[in-house]
């Protein structure tokens, strides 16, 4: 029995594994901060409109070594949810997670981004208020960050929102995170003019992390229990703290100018096209 | 049919002549096709600025005879073996390529604005819907890179739906490659100016098209982060008339300028003229 589940869990299609990204009981940020994390102090606001709370950040402590976490808040109820919308940041997010790893440089700390959002806020306010710009800035800006920057996919990379924190030196996914220019339904409903072809899409995107790995995109994954994050956060937290200890010690050997040298052409590099 | 009505027919016929004239997408009045052309697709009654080709676009901002081509073999691959409803992505982008005479959605290269030496890309909408994919990105990059190399200001127009779907993560990505590679610029104190054309929306408007030293922008152009109506179905609100318009975005602060297409190339040049390199 054990080893059909397994089977059936190392045979799944992209659209299940959509699945298992996107569940209710997935862990999310707030649960690795209070598992992998000490001393947790969180900043608060981006210091022209708000504290948007669909992104998150502030100090923290990784087996005694200082660390800045930023990243998408989703919530752990509908409760939290509506409040913390979902983990759809708005420009506010994105600018606050601009300064806190602004601060993070000023403070020679590395920075460990959580992503896991749908995307980011489709919204009259965030539009009015620069969601594109906040964006855009966050990407420029963090190719010269000159403290290390991990990433780390641990549910839903929803497009430009999941980006918008994602410049880092070492990209990581959770095996059954999912990252993508765009939602399946999305993506659908546009190519094939109905949403009800999301699972050609989830197939078609190549979404999932060991595509991402061949596609030269994404560093390193971490397998999850079989069945997926939420049946074991207790081991799923574990794993990933041992991940961003063993990334930590490779990138904080590097002087500031090769790491963000390293990094630019990291991204230099991605791309695939004929000449 | 009697001769009166038969020369009616043919007056109709003269004054609908295709040859010589054209309706205008914003105020559907009929314009004579050569004011239309002579004012670079500018509607000569309302104003609206229509689409122009990369090439079109170069012609009418680069000195004359100045313009070099740079990376014009760069064209898509096909790395996710990509079909969707409609077909293979490949053969899309063998009838694109076919079609628009282009090989990719940017058009790259070295030039001149009034004497002043810069790089230039060029975006084009017949391109795929002028899609940021990983040709597009590895065209900036390397426009970026030799205006690093050389010490020249680097000039962006954009007109993009945004990221192309059909190289998945790939294409987001360039996203992040593009913006890293006009940053540099900032570490020589090197320009970067972006100019908006219609359109300018999801990917392409959060990266290089909005990370300008000055953004410029076409009079009526659309540009914006999500799509108008997916912002109505999250938020169920009808949304202003003149939302995510150059217009607004120069009043919410996100462009230096609104330009007149004719008054372009003076423009940059005027602004170029403030840089004491």
């Amino acid at each position: 029995m054990a080893k059909k589940k397994e089977t059936h869990f190392s045979n799944m299609t992209p659209w299940e594994i959509v699945q298992i990204a996107r569940h209710k009981e997935r862990p999310v940020l707030v649960d690795y901060l209070d598992k992998i994390f000490d001393d947790f102090i969180e900043l608060h606001g981006d210091r022209c409109f708000s504290d948007d709370r669909a992104l998150i950040g502030g100090f923290a402590r990784l087996d005694k070594q200082n660390v800045m976490v930023i990243g998408h808040n989703k919530g752990k109820n509908v409760q939290d949810n509506i409040a913390q919308n979902f983990g759809q940041a708005k420009p506010d997010g994105y600018r606050k997670a601009l300064r806190l790893m602004k601060l993070a440089e000023k403070f020679n700390v590395p920075i460990i981004a959580f992503i896991d959002t749908q995307g980011a806020f489709p919204g009259l306010d965030a539009e009015e208020r620069g969601q594109a710009e906040a964006i855009a800035r966050n990407l420029a800006e963090m190719s010269q960050v000159t403290v290390p920057i991990i990433c780390i996919v641990s549910g839903e990379g929803g497009s430009g929102g999941a980006l918008g924190i994602g410049v880092g030196d070492v990209i990581i996914m959770l095996s059954n995170s999912i990252y993508s220019v765009i939602s399946p339904e999305g993506c659908a409903a546009i190519l094939w003019r109905d949403a009800k072809f999301s699972p050609e899409a989830a197939e078609a995107l190549k979404l999932t992390a060991p595509s991402l790995v061949r596609l030269g995109i994404v560093d390193e994954i971490i397998d999850e229990p079989v069945g997926g994050a939420h049946t074991d956060p207790e081991a799923t937290a574990e794993a990933v703290k041992n991940s961003l200890l063993k990334n930590l010690q490779g990138l904080q050997k590097l002087p500031p100018a090769k790491l963000v040298k390293k990094r630019f052409e990291k991204f230099a590099n991605i791309g695939h096209f004929n000449k | 049919m009697g001769w009166f009505s038969k020369s009616q027919d043919e007056k109709k016929k003269i004054r609908k002549s295709p040859e010589l004239w054209l309706r205008c997408k914003a105020c559907k009045k009929h314009i004579f096709k050569e004011d239309w052309h002579n004012q670079h697709s500018v509607c000569p009654q309302c104003n609206y600025h229509g689409r122009l080709t990369a090439y079109e676009r170069i012609g009418i901002t680069l000195d004359v005879g100045t313009f070099k081509e740079i990376n014009e073999e760069i064209h898509p691959g096909d790395p996710l073996d990509f079909v969707d409803g409609k077909g293979k992505y490949s053969d899309r982008v063998e009838e694109t390529r076919t079609k628009s005479g282009l090989n990719e959605s940017i058009v790259t290269g070295t030039g001149s604005i009034e004497g002043k030496p810069v790089v230039v890309g060029v975006m084009d909408f017949r391109f795929l819907g002028g899609s940021l994919g990983s040709g597009t990105g590895e065209k900036i990059l390397r426009a970026a890179n030799y205006a690093y190399d050389h010490k020249l200001p680097l000039i962006i127009f954009s007109a993009s739906g945004g990221a192309r779907m059909h190289e998945g993560l790939l294409s987001l990505m360039q996203m992040a490659k593009t913006c890293a590679a006009v940053k540099r610029l900032a570490t020589k104190n090197l320009p970067y100016i972006s100019v908006l054309t219609d359109p300018t929306t999801g990917g392409v408007s959060a990266s290089f098209a909005m990370v300008g030293d000055v953004h410029l922008a076409e009079p009526g152009a659309l540009i914006g982060f999500a799509g108008r109506r997916v912002i109505e179905q999250t938020i169920k609100q009808k949304l202003p008339d003149d939302f995510q318009t150059s217009e607004y975005l120069l009043e919410h602060g996100f462009v230096d300028r609104i330009v007149q297409r004719g008054e372009i190339k003076h423009t940059l040049s005027l602004l170029l003229s403030f840089y004491n390199r």
